[in-house]
């Protein structure tokens, strides 16, 4: 713990470093407001900002394939899933609270989880090396070599999740004929 | 020396994890728990990002890619079943889905 505690003292003024405080002050003030907020569409946008700067850590710890794909996936598809849900369900309608009253008792237990995550960082070993720059040319290698059939499950994967999220989606007809009911034999 | 080691992108990592879990627990707007999730499944494959990045491999990053792509499967889902809510009960407070009708 002490070993920490010495190597936190000695901070310099890098680039990088501005940097990363800066992306993580964004990421948890977006994260606060996401967790906290009445309003779903500025709670979404709110998610953006956080994944944005999420995704500047990201890049700052040698993954820039990763940091794209942060920012391609969730804050280009996900969330815009979300609009759409949000868009379409037509939410604006519901809100009437102006602040979000959190109980007491999970806060509690969360603080607890979090000094305990703390803990078990704090008492492993202290690791000062910058991190490793990662190509992506050399993670698609790594990927297409050694993780092959980790694509192909994950190909069914999201296979089952587009058919799942079709037959959810879908609306029942309601009159298929005169002479044949809704609740068929069939079904 | 600088600040971005692998402690602490852990304790980062384990403080928007925790932000996300507080969410989770405390909201009933099922589409602010969803998410919360998101936010939770991204600070875990950060931790991911931060362990390859400091024994130099590309497993971390191909890990977080794997977690992307269980994520946007699990999001697809999980707004299909927010509309089904929706359509049944007006209204996507969780205190609805207190009981299950067979």
């Amino acid at each position: 713990m002490r070993a920490h505690l010495q190597m936190l003292k000695t901070c310099y003024l890098n680039v990088m470093n501005v940097l990363f405080v800066i992306s993580l002050i964004i990421a948890l003030v977006a994260s606060l407001k996401v967790i906290t907020g009445t309003n779903a569409v500025h709670a979404l946008l709110y998610m953006v900002a956080f994944f944005f700067s999420l995704a500047v850590m990201i890049y700052l710890y040698g993954a820039p394939f990763i940091a794209a794909l942060e920012v391609i996936i969730y804050a280009g598809a996900i969330v815009t899933l979300f609009i759409f849900v949000v868009m379409m369900l037509n939410l604006k309608a519901q809100e009437k609270k102006k602040r979000i009253k959190l109980p007491f008792l999970p806060l509690v237990l969360i603080i607890a989880i979090q000094v305990e995550l703390v803990y078990l960082i704090f008492s492993g070993p202290v690791n000062v090396n910058e991190p490793v720059f990662t190509s992506p040319e050399a993670t698609g290698l790594a990927l297409i070599s050694n993780y092959m059939a980790a694509i192909e499950l994950a190909g069914m994967l999201l296979l089952a999740g587009i058919i799942g999220a079709y037959h959810l989606g879908s609306e029942k007809k309601k009159n298929l004929h005169r002479y044949l009911s809704n609740t068929g034999d069939n079904e | 020396m600088n600040e971005i080691t692998m402690s602490s992108g852990l304790i980062i990592a384990s403080v928007l994890f925790v932000i996300g879990l507080a969410g989770v627990l405390t909201r009933k707007n099922l589409l602010f728990i969803l998410m919360s999730v998101e936010i939770m499944l991204n600070s875990a494959g950060f931790a991911f990002i931060v362990a390859g990045a400091h024994l130099g491999v590309a497993d971390g990053q191909i890990m977080f890619i794997f977690i992307m792509a269980v994520a946007a499967a699990e999001v697809s889902v999980g707004l299909a079943l927010v509309i089904q809510v929706f359509k049944r009960f007006r209204d996507l407070s969780i205190d609805n889905l207190k009981e299950l009708n067979g």
